[in-house]
């Protein structure tokens, strides 16, 4: 969708502002649990990685813009826990449980967790589709804009780039933030020149390169 | 992104003592952890093991022997850039967020930096949590516009005709810059060598220490 998380060459918003190699990991204890809370109900299998990243993108832009990051995680979880029947806003609100439990499948046990975290959620998928494109054909984002998730950023939509890596066939996030399956297809890099997305006065050292699923590209 | 926070219910005249202080985030936080551990959904364990795992031993130590490796050793390095999936498990720096890999090689001409426009996709196994710059808007808005300008907030000037590379990781692909091993470190051992990756050069928002 073309929400505020689609940020590719929007203004304003001033320098970035680091803190140096020694960052903290974290800034508040609050941050912790909110890493280790999204890690934990997501490993309950109640919905995807599309999912969750959908229902952070799904807030509505000035609300995504005034939070920090782990409040947008935060945001992100209390929508699908509701979504799923698994909490209630009531519950969030008061501050305490007001009804029973879901029953879910499966739990992560702490013992469980290095195992998990290892494995993760490889998104590349057995396949002897043939690939559309190959390494140098010029190819043209689409021009579209779906309501959905999608992980086309509008900046390249309509304009030519060249297949620079194929990375085999995987999950298309498109459908399965929808729920509508894997439907796994092609993933390219595809290069743009940055005068082509920019315009002429653009540097012309640069170039983006960006993941693509087949179904993102025409041939030019 | 920064967020204020309605302080107005915690000036209590008798309590003074701002370390327990907790702001609204933080008690939703805490009560929402505590609904989820008494429905059952997430054991109090799991999240303790969780939070010291990302504390304690992902980090981009874990890339910067990656680096090091592949500065020492040529045929890593060939197998890095040709298939980073395998080469960064092998030394075993695999899983979550970091499923399928690619690194990209800084040289002389070409200078490669990576960004997440559309949220925060970054190589979890190798480099560890984001930094905040990195899910920040001024950063992903303009990475793949005005790349040499986030540069230069990082304090990096790069010649005019060195070709810039941005790479926006839309997929569940996740980026690794190589960068360029720094001159006067010929004979040093891998150990040494890691002393000098930092953790930006690996994103292409800085550059390899110098030998001091």
């Amino acid at each position: 969708m073309n929400g505020g998380a689609d940020m590719g060459g929007m203004m304003g918003f001033g320098p970035v502002r680091h803190e140096g190699e020694h960052e903290p990991k974290f800034h508040a204890e609050w941050e912790k649990r909110v890493l280790a809370l999204t890690l934990a109900v997501g490993a309950t299998g109640q919905w995807n990685i599309d999912m969750s990243r959908s229902a952070r993108e799904s807030l509505p832009p000035p609300q995504y813009y005034a939070k920090t990051y782990y409040e947008i995680w935060l945001a992100g979880i209390e929508k699908l826990m509701i979504e799923r029947g698994m909490l209630s806003a009531d519950e969030i609100e008061a501050g305490r449980v007001l009804a029973p439990p879901k029953q879910l499948p499966r739990i992560l046990k702490a013992e469980n967790v290095p195992a998990v975290l290892a494995k993760g959620g490889p998104t590349e998928r057995a396949s002897d589709k043939p690939a559309r494109f190959k390494a140098g054909d010029r190819v043209r984002a689409k021009n579209m804009h779906p309501t959905g998730h999608t992980r086309l950023p509008r900046y390249v939509r309509g304009h030519v780039g060249t297949v620079e890596l194929l990375h085999g066939v995987h999950v298309f996030p498109d459908s399965n933030a929808k729920g509508q399956g894997e439907q796994p297809q092609w993933l390219y890099t595809v290069r743009f020149e940055g005068r082509e997305l920019w315009g002429p006065d653009t540097d012309p050292t640069l170039s983006v390169s960006v993941d693509a699923w087949d179904s993102y590209l025409d041939p030019v | 992104m920064t967020h204020d926070h309605d302080h107005d219910h915690h000036h209590h005249d008798h309590d003074h003592d701002h370390g327990t202080v907790l702001s609204d985030v933080e008690l939703r936080v805490r009560a929402l952890e505590s609904i989820l551990v008494e429905k059952g959904y997430v054991d109090p364990a799991a999240l303790d093991v969780l939070i010291e795992t990302y504390e304690t031993k992902v980090g981009p130590h874990n890339g910067a022997h990656v680096v090091a490796k592949a500065w020492s050793d040529p045929a890593y390095r060939d197998w890095l850039l040709k298939d980073a999936t395998a080469a960064i498990e092998s030394l075993g720096y695999i899983g979550r967020q970091g499923e399928h890999m690619v690194a990209v090689e800084n040289t002389p001409t070409t200078h490669n930096m990576v960004v997440c426009t559309l949220c925060s996709c970054y190589p979890w196994p190798v480099l560890g949590l984001p930094p905040v710059w990195y899910k920040s808007a001024p950063y992903r808005s303009r990475a793949v516009m005005d790349p040499r300008g986030v540069l230069q907030d990082f304090g990096v000037t790069l010649p005019a005709d060195k070709k810039i590379k941005v790479w926006d990781s839309t997929a569940e692909v996740r980026y690794l810059v190589l960068p360029e091993r720094p001159k006067g470190t010929e004979g040093w051992s891998e150990e040494k060598l890691a002393t000098l990756v930092t953790r930006d050069s690996m994103i292409g928002t800085g550059l390899a220490r110098l030998p001091s």
